[in-house]
């Protein structure tokens, strides 16, 4: 009898806790599902499907859209990107190194003022932020202004319109999402492993080169995916600073979908920008486990 | 302490410049008295109360808001959820990792999905769609916050509650939810200022009848200079910076606690 109530009663606890746990994880897993899971599988179902004449797809299977997604144009466009990203990844990493280990040595409430000044213009309009270049860089702009007042060039720069035009406005734009993940990563490193490589006769550099940058590299990887994602899928700053000079292949897809109509077409192209990045955070999950494997060990 | 930074001064102060630099030049020039976008020729708010009188901005400064407010409500009630479900209901990092990719996947990739799913469906765009799609995003990040925060708290309490014949909802209410409050505010104004700047995805989930107002912005800036973007910009700015020291605030309670 009391045996019967008990498991009576372990049921009740067990169908309870099954009904918290749907009531917690169905919705937004619902969501998700509905809004990435599935749209992400109509574009992977488009690439294998034909062109509609009016925009929109038909039912006709084919390969076409990839052997043509292989012609040299695409791939320059595919390699492009690919360059003027990693252009800006690297001088987000050069510079946003030392600026995150320069705010780890400030007091604590300095640390916080500096991160705070450095992530608000992130959280600005990026248009805005991105149209602020136009009014620097132009030819009339307030660069070449300076400039030719100093007397050091006497006709003005075509500063835009070129691929660094396009790096320097993904620099700006991402930079600080490559300081914050290196900034957390140093703060994190305890200070005794760098005091114990120097009592071990290592000199400051070589503390730093052996101790603090291994460990800071979760960060920097970290770091290099934010900046390195949105900038090369990017349409915005290649279409204002970089004139539609320069198309990247963020330009591509979007005139795929919204100018030529070529959705098939368009949805291979975004496919291969995606695969590309899911490349990247592989890498980024295996240096990770590493770094941490050996911190541990 | 100050002279431990050394030669790390200059990345450092030179960083802020390069952040600040174009930001100030538009400022300083929304003030600007003729529509000379390169010459300053006087002290001037005249383009703030062009600003006001254009029907277009008004227009999309209203969209924005509704989309940002309605966005905001529903990806903190699905992402608090789900940040609950996968912090004390179901341990798991493949769930976890399927509920912040909507945070970290190119939102271009994400945008033509949506657009996607939405003409297959025969949906009419317009402010609705991209709700709906701001908070697919919005959703993730407040997701990543609560979570964060619930796993600094010890969940002994809610045990108790639960052992002593508390409810799932009464626990819910009683403890959980008043401890990740500080969680709720940050996220909460995260998602309306990720809402509020975001391009890509209203650019393509949008109907033609209703733009918001980075949409209009984009119509402005891709034909060139003006100084009415310049006292937009200044606008837009105060607003975002406003929101996110609040936020921070929150987020300072959040260390402390």
């Amino acid at each position: 009898m009391a045996l019967a109530v008990k498991s009576e009663e372990r049921d009740a606890i067990k169908r309870r806790a099954l009904l918290s746990r749907a009531v917690f994880l169905v919705p937004g897993l619902t969501y998700i599902t509905a809004f990435m899971l599935i749209p992400l599988g109509f574009i992977f179902a488009y690439t294998f499907l034909s062109r509609g004449t009016y925009g929109g797809i038909e039912f006709i299977f084919t390969l076409e859209n990839y052997t043509r997604a292989l012609d040299s144009l695409y791939i320059g466009v595919l390699v492009k990107s690919v360059l003027i990203a990693a252009a800006a990844t690297i001088l987000a990493f050069v510079i946003g190194f030392p600026v995150a280990y320069a705010i780890t040595k400030l007091p604590t409430n300095r640390q916080n003022i500096m991160l705070v000044l450095i992530v608000l213009p992130f959280w600005t309009n990026f248009l805005i932020r991105t149209y602020a270049w136009i009014v620097l860089l132009n030819t009339q702009g307030f660069l070449n202004k300076g400039l030719i007042n100093m007397g050091v060039i006497s006709q003005p720069l075509e500063l835009l319109y070129k691929p660094g035009a396009i790096v320097l406005g993904l620099l700006y734009a991402y930079i600080p999402l490559m300081i914050l993940p290196i900034y957390s990563a140093l703060v994190r490193i305890d200070p005794s492993m760098k005091e114990a490589a120097i009592n071990l006769g290592a000199t400051p550099a070589q503390a730093f080169r052996q101790v603090t940058l291994p460990l800071a590299l979760p960060g920097v990887l970290v770091g290099a995916i934010f900046v390195f994602v949105p900038s090369v899928g990017n349409f915005i700053v290649p279409e204002l600073l970089g004139g539609g000079k320069t198309i990247m292949v963020g330009n591509l897809i979007r005139d795929q979908f919204l100018k030529a109509r070529d959705w098939p077409f368009g949805s291979v192209l975004a496919l291969s920008m995606v695969i590309m990045l899911l490349v990247l955070f592989f890498i980024q999950a295996r240096v990770n486990r590493r770094v941490l494997g050996d911190s541990r060990a | 302490m100050p002279n431990r930074l050394g030669w790390l001064r200059i990345p450092l102060y030179g960083v802020l410049v390069f952040l600040y630099l174009p930001i100030s030049v538009l400022i300083f020039m929304s003030f600007n008295k003729s529509d000379a976008p390169f010459t300053w020729t006087g002290f001037s708010t005249k383009w703030y109360s062009v600003l006001i009188s254009s029907p277009n901005i008004m227009e999309g400064f209203k969209n924005t808001l509704i989309v940002a407010i309605v966005t905001t409500i529903i990806s903190l009630v699905l992402g608090t959820l789900l940040a609950i479900g996968l912090a004390r209901y179901q341990k798991s990092s493949s769930l976890e990792a399927v509920a912040l990719t909507p945070a970290i996947f190119p939102d271009l990739a994400l945008a033509i999905g949506l657009l996607a799913l939405f003409t297959s469906l025969h949906l009419t765009l317009g402010l609705h769609s991209v709700i709906i799609s701001h908070a697919l995003f919005c959703m993730a990040f407040v997701t990543a916050i609560v979570r964060g925060r619930l796993a600094q708290i010890d969940s002994s309490l809610e045990e108790a509650a639960q052992d002593l014949g508390d409810t799932a909802v009464g626990t819910f209410f009683r403890i959980t939810l008043p401890s990740i409050k500080p969680a709720l505010i940050a996220g909460g104004l995260l998602a309306f200022t990720l809402s509020l700047d975001e391009f890509v995805i209203a650019f393509f989930t949008n109907g033609p009848s209703s733009p918001t107002l980075p949409i209009v912005i984009y119509s402005m800036v891709r034909f060139g200079v003006s100084p009415e973007i310049n006292a937009l910009a200044t606008v837009v700015l105060l607003i975002s910076a406003l929101i996110v020291t609040i936020a921070q605030r929150n987020v300072k309670v959040q260390d402390q606690l």
